[in-house]
């Protein structure tokens, strides 16, 4: 392996800066390790090679011109299927795309071109990001690199894959009930959910409008924020793209990386003392609460009594949303189309592609959803549900008066077996039980490294109130510069 | 909370535009059943007085100005349909011979 790959983010960047290294050496170092190691991680769906080496081509020319280069020319980034690349397939790891070449990119991979990042290619996800193992993308599921028998979080199994396999530096990823914290925590990697509205949605292809949030995937708390600074901002094209100045992140990650969290203020909660999760989980847990206070933090417990209804009211609310944004894939205007063979109707034809084009856990989703908002149940799921939004978002804002972020296992387990959880898929909704009450409320949350069980990555989530991104990455850093990074076996 | 009954399923496909099979009717009514049974717990909290969110942003119209900006071609646009006939998307007649 080319010890390229072992770099991080900026220290690739001011290699690449320097003339030690071009461009097209880094990404050409990023594709034999891709060919030497995703047969068997399979967190590829698609490497876009020329593509990649072009972009790196002309990073190596505008330095050559003496044109400035942004913090990140030149670093390889991965792509999860979901969103939109002009003239690379895009499937969102669904039959029902199979083949489709969007005409545009979306906002963030435009943000990521502009600023000079050598794009490798789609990752692996589960089917329309409805999953929490990548167990369901239709495309086969990727394996955990420190495992391969076992999975790699979901949705995002991809992105998160290829940063620990050491495949790409940095990669993205999009949150809807915790798709870019849980692959985090159970792959060893820094994910990061931005807060709703920092990112922008143009070009990604909607699972539940109201929750869904682009963000980082990478090694270190540092190169997170490096990639968050990229692709964060006000997009006029998402209305609702908050038109706000993000915080500057990169900057608190370098502060925390100094170790010193005195004057800080941190919230345990109560509700997540430990139901649920398993003892290992809970141990590094507490492990990396006592760094914290070493480090200066002070720590007081802070109940969210609300929060033990956001996974209730989460499985209302996203499936109801999905069934929406899903009745656009009818076989008319993207990918696949069944039973168009003369002897079918329109109405047909609709229902043989969706049948034909999705896999099961869109189907059921789907069903639940279309239950959910159907009359006579509205008011008693998807109106009680939203309610309970409210409670939530009421519970953060009382929490945040008392302190400045909160923190919780990321989640309840640490990678578990394939097929372990399918059979039963309010068992498989449980991985996300710490990580879906911020995508209700809409603040950010950030999963970092915090230690092993079982010899298997945990994750400390750290969350912090709507357009705080920077606290988060300062208490990120402050555990990382104790705990370190996590290095997986080799593959 | 009642329980959902597959012929419930059945019709909840159609409404969904989905073709299911008789297999995953049995499948899914089975599975949707535990997950309705789990999220029924929403109806614990009692909450009349509470007003609903559906968005953690504040959702306002956003309005641009009336000004041709390039976008899409037609060929571009079309380029990911199944088909396409004189420049337009190509679906399964809808009408009989004679209607």
């Amino acid at each position: 392996m080319s010890d390229l790959t072992r770099l991080t983010a900026a220290e690739l960047a001011a290699t690449i800066a320097s003339g030690d290294v071009s461009a097209v050496e880094v990404a050409q170092a990023h594709l034999d390790r891709i060919a030497a190691v995703d047969e068997r991680v399979h967190a590829f769906l698609h490497v876009d090679t020329e593509g990649a080496l072009a972009a790196a081509r002309d990073v190596d020319a505008k330095r050559a011109a003496g044109e400035e280069l942004g913090p990140l020319a030149g670093v390889p980034v991965a792509v999860k299927d979901i969103l939109t690349t002009k003239g690379v397939p895009t499937t969102a790891a669904s039959k029902i795309l199979e083949g489709w070449r969007p005409p545009y990119d979306a906002t963030i991979v435009e943000r990521l071109r502009a600023a000079g990042t050598v794009m490798l290619g789609k990752t692996n996800m589960d089917e329309f990001a409805m999953g929490s193992s990548t167990e369901y993308s239709a495309y086969g599921p990727t394996n955990n690199p420190w495992d391969l028998g076992r999975i790699p979080g979901g949705s995002g199994g991809g992105s998160a894959a290829a940063i620990a396999a050491y495949e790409a530096p940095l990669a993205i990823g999009t949150d809807t009930g915790g798709s870019i914290r849980q692959p985090g925590a159970v792959t060893g990697t820094v994910g990061a959910k931005p807060t709703y509205g920092g990112t922008s949605r143009y070009g990604l292809i909607a699972f539940s409008s109201s929750l869904d949030t682009p963000g980082p995937c990478a090694r270190t708390v540092h190169d997170a924020a490096l990639l968050h600074s990229v692709i964060a901002g006000h997009d006029p094209r998402d209305s609702t793209s908050i038109p706000q100045q993000v915080p500057d992140v990169v900057a608190a990650a370098r502060l925390g990386a100094t170790g010193d969290l005195t004057g800080v203020k941190i919230g345990l909660v109560t509700e997540f003392g430990g139901e649920g999760a398993e003892p290992g989980v809970m141990a590094a847990y507490r492990d990396a609460v006592e760094a914290l206070t070493k480090l200066g933090a002070e720590v007081v417990e802070i109940s969210c009594p609300h929060f033990q209804y956001a996974l209730p009211a989460y499985y209302l609310i996203a499936p109801s949303e999905a069934s929406s944004n899903l009745a656009r894939f009818d076989g008319v205007r993207f990918g696949l189309r069944a039973g168009d063979d003369g002897k079918h109707s329109l109405e047909e034809v609709m229902s043989l592609t969706r049948e034909a084009g999705f896999g099961p856990e869109v189907k059921r989703r789907i069903i639940l959803g279309t239950y959910a908002l159907s009359s006579g149940y509205y008011d008693a799921y998807y109106g009680q549900a939203q309610k309970v939004r409210t409670l939530i978002t009421r519970d953060f804002t009382s929490a945040f008066e008392q302190v400045d972020v909160l923190v919780s296992p990321t989640t309840p387990f640490v990678a578990f077996p394939f097929g372990s959880r399918t059979s039963d898929p309010y068992q498989m909704y449980l991985a996300d039980l710490f990580t879906i009450p911020t995508n209700l409320y809409g603040g950010p949350a950030i999963s970092v490294p915090c230690g092993l069980s079982e010899g298997l990555p945990v994750g400390l989530q750290i969350m912090a109130p709507t357009m705080a991104d920077d606290r988060m990455y300062r208490v990120a850093a402050a555990l990382e510069s104790t705990v370190g990074v996590l290095t997986p076996p080799a593959l | 909370m009642a329980a959902i009954s597959r012929e419930e399923v059945a019709h909840l496909a159609r409404l969904s535009r989905l073709a299911v099979t008789e297999q995953e009717l049995d499948t899914f009514a089975g599975q949707l059943d535990v997950i309705l049974q789990s999220v029924a717990r929403i109806g614990e909290v009692a909450a009349t007085d509470i007003p609903p969110t559906s968005h953690s942003v504040p959702l306002t119209n956003v309005f641009r100005d009336d000004v041709v900006v390039p976008g899409l071609s037609q060929d571009a646009a079309l380029s990911g349909a199944p088909d396409a006939e004189d420049g337009r998307f190509r679906v399964p007649r809808i009408l009989d011979e004679e209607a």
